[in-house]
């Protein structure tokens, strides 16, 4: 069996001056090398589940190690082992691409010669290089999207967190994410990634979760859940274990 | 180290991207110290140099109301400008409102009798009281003598009426005396006193040698600029809470703090980025407002700014000053949820804290009632610093009466800012 990625026994957390706990002895495995999907509807907890494995939310009970790091413990030494690509733009619009990793690569623990050679292989990658000194802010949501994924990656993250990393954006500016993502993780990059797109994580995850009312109700290859549960995608296996209602 | 430089190096970039922020901490302290250095300039002037316009309207055909006239050229303070007597007191009122001036006095018609009437009153009173006899030829009327009426332009302040009104009362006073002096002469003497004597007894006044008190020594007399330049300054450092204070909360509301709070790097270092860039805007605010006061100012008619001895003692208080002002603006863009909370909350709390500092009325004039409110605002600390310099020629070590209560505020503005960090769970 591969190391742990992410191991998460018995997590308890509820939010502040809240009486109903978000999660109650949750337990979750995601080994190296895994492409993981968390999947949910809206309110079932997924990026507040994110948000507790990267460190942004103080869990109350339990431990969640990323590759053997307790996080609440270690934090900033285990923020060097992974990457965080939110769903917003989580950079600087004033700034142009090559400012805003000149920075996050700093920030990250990079020295400036590792984030000049980092930097021009990421913008050739995003096809950036056209617009390297152009300010963010001018950009079109792809080409944003692409700057949110160069940030989150050019620290060679271990493990990378994706919250909605495709969100808005055009089937070319997707299909290079996509590629690219999977390319990092035959790399050795593990995977963490949400998304509402289904047909999109069933190209690129192996290994899915499905996560309601904070409780993980489904959790291994997206294959052998499809046989478990006699459905032949991942929108009919959603809605089977999810139910038709409608979420807030 | 890298990681502090870069992220200096990025606030730098946001900061002079900003257009709008620049404008706000550059220009308008110019034109706020431009401006208000004018038009207090004006008034000193008008008080110091220049003269007031007044209208003099002699209804007298005695001798006293003309030497009330001759008592108030004197002065030097008026400009007088003589009008008729048979001209009603609604006909001045209507100059006056067409701004020919801003005062006006009106010399009653009998004035010069029933000041002589008093004055020959006053001098058998006193002759009596000595115990000599007084002759019949001194007749009295007892019956009071008219006041001169005063009339002045609305717009006229307090303060400067009471001084108009002193001056009034001086020149009122010399003729009164030189009227009893005369009566008392006659009466002792039986001829009319001479000019010479006259001129001897009421000429020969105790002069009054004025001395501004300055730590130096030296007798410069502190100009509009001396009070102006620093003041507005210290209101411009404080201004920054408008793009600090904004681009600390843009900065929590957008996706990058998020990030950032992900990235193996304290957020500390942020805040003591943000503090070096904007302490460093705030010297250049102070460099380029004091470079104004000095070379700009005197080609604009105002009057120069001129720098204290202490040159290092001025550097020192303006760090201290900038800091302060860097840290009350990071206070408030860490408190604050929105941009808007944070420029609304930024901008009148800075406004109140120069209006109960100083900056808008002088500390002395405040109500008994404010001192202690006064002494909470930094901005007072930091006008009573730069005051200490600029105006009474002191050194540092006569401002740090002034310098230790600005930094006790300082520390206790960084103690807030990093509580509510801790606990919003930001670092």
């Amino acid at each position: 069996m591969s190391n742990a990625a992410v191991l998460i026994k018995d997590l308890g957390f509820t939010y502040p001056r809240q009486s109903t706990s978000c999660f109650t002895n949750l337990n979750l495995e995601v080994a190296e090398g895994e492409r993981f999907g968390l999947f949910g509807p809206n309110g079932a907890g997924k990026t507040t589940l994110m948000n507790c494995m990267t460190g942004l939310l103080k869990y109350q009970q339990g431990s969640i190690q990323l590759l053997g790091n307790e996080i609440a413990h270690q934090k900033k030494s285990v923020n060097k082992l992974f990457g965080f690509v939110p769903q917003d733009f989580s950079f600087y619009q004033e700034l142009s691409p090559v400012e805003n990793l000149a920075f996050f690569g700093a920030w990250s623990g990079l020295q400036k010669s590792e984030i000049k050679n980092k930097t021009e292989e990421l913008l050739e990658v995003m096809s950036l290089t056209e617009v390297r000194n152009k300010k963010v802010e001018k950009f079109s949501g792809g080409m944003k999207r692409r700057v949110n994924l160069a940030i989150g990656v050019i620290h060679n993250p271990r493990i990378l967190f994706l919250d909605e990393p495709t969100v808005g954006v055009d089937v070319h500016t997707r299909h290079a994410i996509i590629t690219y993502l999977k390319k990092i993780n035959e790399e050795g990059t593990t995977l963490i990634y949400t998304s509402h797109q289904l047909s999109e994580a069933e190209d690129l995850c192996n290994k899915v979760a499905l996560i309601d009312d904070g409780k993980i109700i489904a959790h291994d290859t997206l294959e052998q859940l499809l046989i478990d549960h006699q459905e032949d995608g991942l929108e009919g296996l959603f809605i089977n274990l999810t139910g038709h209602s409608y979420r807030n | 180290m890298f990681k502090l430089w870069s992220t200096i190096s990025k606030d730098f970039r946001i900061l002079t991207r900003d257009k709008l922020g620049l404008i706000f901490m550059f220009v308008m302290p110019i034109v706020l110290a431009v401006v208000i250095t004018a038009v207090q300039n004006s008034t000193f002037e008008m008080l110091n140099t220049n003269t007031v316009p007044m209208l003099i309207c002699n209804r007298d055909t005695g001798d006293a109301g003309k030497q009330m006239q001759t008592a108030i050229e004197k002065v030097g303070m008026f400009k007088l400008t003589q009008v008729t007597p048979n001209v009603t007191d609604k006909e001045i009122s209507e100059r006056m409102h067409a701004k020919d001036a801003v005062i006006a006095i009106v010399i009653p018609t009998d004035f010069t009798q029933k000041l002589q009437s008093k004055a020959d009153a006053t001098a058998k009173k006193a002759l009596k009281d000595f115990g000599m006899s007084t002759t019949d030829s001194l007749v009295t009327d007892t019956s009071s003598v008219q006041p001169i009426t005063l009339l002045y332009h609305p717009v006229l302040q307090e303060s400067f009426r009471h001084s108009i009104n002193g001056a009034l009362r001086s020149s009122l006073q010399v003729v009164q005396n030189k009227e009893v002096l005369k009566s008392l002469y006659f009466a002792l003497n039986e001829k009319t006193m001479p000019d010479s004597f006259e001129n001897e007894i009421i000429g020969n006044q105790v002069a009054i040698n004025e001395v501004p008190v300055s730590r130096d020594g030296s007798r410069n007399i502190p100009n509009a600029s001396q009070h102006n330049v620093p003041a507005w300054t210290v209101f411009a450092m404080f201004f920054i809470v408008i793009s600090l204070g904004g681009s600390v909360v843009r900065e929590k509301l957008n996706g990058s703090f998020v990030r950032l709070k992900t990235l193996p790097t304290n957020y500390l270092i942020a805040l003591i980025s943000k503090q070096l860039t904007y302490l460093f805007i705030t010297c250049i605010q102070a460099l380029v407002v004091f470079s104004m006061g000095i070379w700009l100012f005197p080609s604009m008619g105002l009057p120069k700014l001129n720098l204290p001895a202490d040159i290092l003692g001025v550097v020192i208080v303006t760090l201290i000053c900038g800091w302060c002002a860097v840290s009350y603006a990071i206070m408030i863009g860490v408190l604050a949820k929105t941009q808007e909370q944070s420029n609304g909350i930024g901008a009148v709390s800075i406004v109140l804290m120069a209006a109960v500092g100083g900056l808008l009325v002088p500390s002395f004039a405040m109500p008994e009632s404010f001192q202690f409110i006064m002494k909470l605002s930094p901005l007072h600390w930091c006008l009573e610093a730069y005051y200490g310099l600029f105006l009474e020629g002191g050194k540092l070590k006569d401002v740090i009466l002034n310098i230790i209560p600005l930094l006790g505020i300082s520390f206790a503005i960084q103690l807030i800012t990093l509580y509510s960090l801790k606990r919003k769970n930001l670092i």
